[in-house]
C-alpha cells in the first residue's frame, strides 16, 4: 500500500489547527473566544496554534474593538482555503486506497 | 487524544468541527413536542372563550368585545411564554447532555435570525389589531413565524426548514379561508410542532 502520507499538509497534522480551520471554513470571521468556546482549551495553547498558522499564511487576523474590549478576529485566506481542501482531498484519497 | 490521527478520524473530527461552528444541533425534539401540546392548549382555550362569547355574552348589554380581545390576546401571550420556557428548557437539557455550549455564537445567530422577522411580524399584527383587523392576525403570525424558522434554519437542523415552509404555507392558506384561523393556528403551531418533534427525536435522539 502506497499512502500519500507526504502529501498531507504538515501545518494540519494537529486537531486543534484542523478544528481551527474547519470553523474558519465556515464561518466569515471568527473571534478568540468562539475558538476557545469550540476547541474547549487554553488561551495560550489557542493562541500558538493561531500563530503558527498566521504564519504560514493562511489565516489573517484583524485586530479589532468592541467597545472598550479587544476583540480580534480571524479569517481564512483564499492560500488558506486552498490548501485545507487540498488536504482533505488527500485524506479522502488515503481512505479510498486503504478499503 | 493524540495529536496525530487516522484520516478516517481526521475526517469524522473536521465534519465535526464545521458542524458545531455554524449550526445550533442541540435543538430538541422535546421542545417541539412541548410547543405544539402547549399551542394545542391555546387554540381549545381560546376556542372555548370566543364560544363563551357568543353562547352567553354576545346581545346582552354588557357584552364586550374588547374583553374578548383583551382574554384572547392573554392566551396568546401566556402560551407563547409557556411554549418558549418548555422550549429552552428541553434544548438547554439536551445540549448540557452532549457537552455542546448552549449560549454562544451560534446560538445567538440562530436566535437573531429567527426573531429578525418575527419581530417584524409582531409590529405589524399589532397595528393590524390597532385597525380592527382581527382575521388577519392568525394568517400573520404563521406566515411571519414560518418566515423566521426558514431564515434561522440555516444555523441549525436543516429540517427546520421543512417546518417553516409548512408554518408559511398554512398561513396563506388562511388567507382564503379567514374566518377559520383558530383551525390553521392550532394545525400550524399545534399539530406541525408535535409532528416535526416527533420526527426529530425519532431521527436524532432516540438512541441517546
Amino acid at each position: 500500500m502506497n499512502l500519500p502520507i507526504h502529501k498531507l499538509n504538515k501545518a494540519f497534522d494537529n486537531r486543534i489547527r484542523l478544528g481551527i480551520m474547519s470553523a474558519l471554513l465556515m464561518n466569515e470571521e471568527v473571534n478568540f473566544n468562539f475558538l476557545k468556546e469550540l476547541l474547549d482549551i487554553t488561551d495560550g495553547n489557542l493562541a500558538s496554534h493561531l500563530k503558527q498558522l498566521e504564519e504560514t499564511k493562511y489565516i489573517k487576523v484583524t485586530k479589532g474593538f468592541l467597545g472598550r474590549k479587544t476583540n480580534t478576529t480571524y479569517h481564512i485566506t483564499p492560500a488558506g482555503e486552498k490548501a485545507f481542501r487540498e488536504h482533505l482531498k488527500v485524506l479522502e484519497e488515503m481512505i479510498a486506497r486503504s478499503k | 487524544m493524540p495529536e496525530q490521527q487516522e484520516p478516517i478520524e481526521q475526517l469524522r473530527e473536521i465534519r465535526n468541527m464545521m458542524e458545531r461552528s455554524s449550526r445550533f444541533v442541540s435543538l430538541s425534539g422535546w421542545s417541539g413536542i412541548t410547543a405544539g401540546l402547549a399551542g394545542l392548549l391555546g387554540a381549545f382555550l381560546a376556542h372555548r372563550r370566543i364560544g363563551h362569547y357568543y353562547d352567553v355574552e354576545y346581545g346582552q348589554a354588557n357584552a364586550s368585545p374588547e374583553k374578548l380581545y383583551n382574554d384572547l390576546l392573554l392566551i396568546a401571550v401566556g402560551i407563547f411564554i409557556l411554549a418558549f420556557v418548555l422550549a429552552i428548557f428541553f434544548t438547554w437539557r439536551k445540549s448540557r447532555h452532549s457537552d455542546l455550549p448552549f449560549w454562544g455564537e451560534v446560538s445567538k445567530r440562530l436566535l437573531m435570525n429567527t426573531m429578525l422577522p418575527m419581530l417584524a411580524g409582531g409590529i405589524f399584527i399589532l397595528r393590524l389589531m390597532e385597525f380592527n383587523q382581527y382575521d388577519f392576525v392568525a394568517p400573520a403570525c404563521l406566515i411571519f413565524y414560518g418566515l423566521g424558522l426558514i431564515n434561522g434554519s440555516k444555523y441549525t437542523l436543516g429540517e427546520v426548514r421543512y417546518l417553516g415552509m409548512a408554518q408559511l404555507f398554512l398561513g396563506l392558506m388562511n388567507l382564503f379561508f379567514m374566518r377559520d384561523g383558530l383551525w390553521f393556528w392550532a394545525a400550524g403551531f399545534g399539530l406541525m410542532h408535535i409532528v416535526y418533534g416527533t420526527a426529530m427525536w425519532w431521527k436524532y435522539e432516540r438512541k441517546a
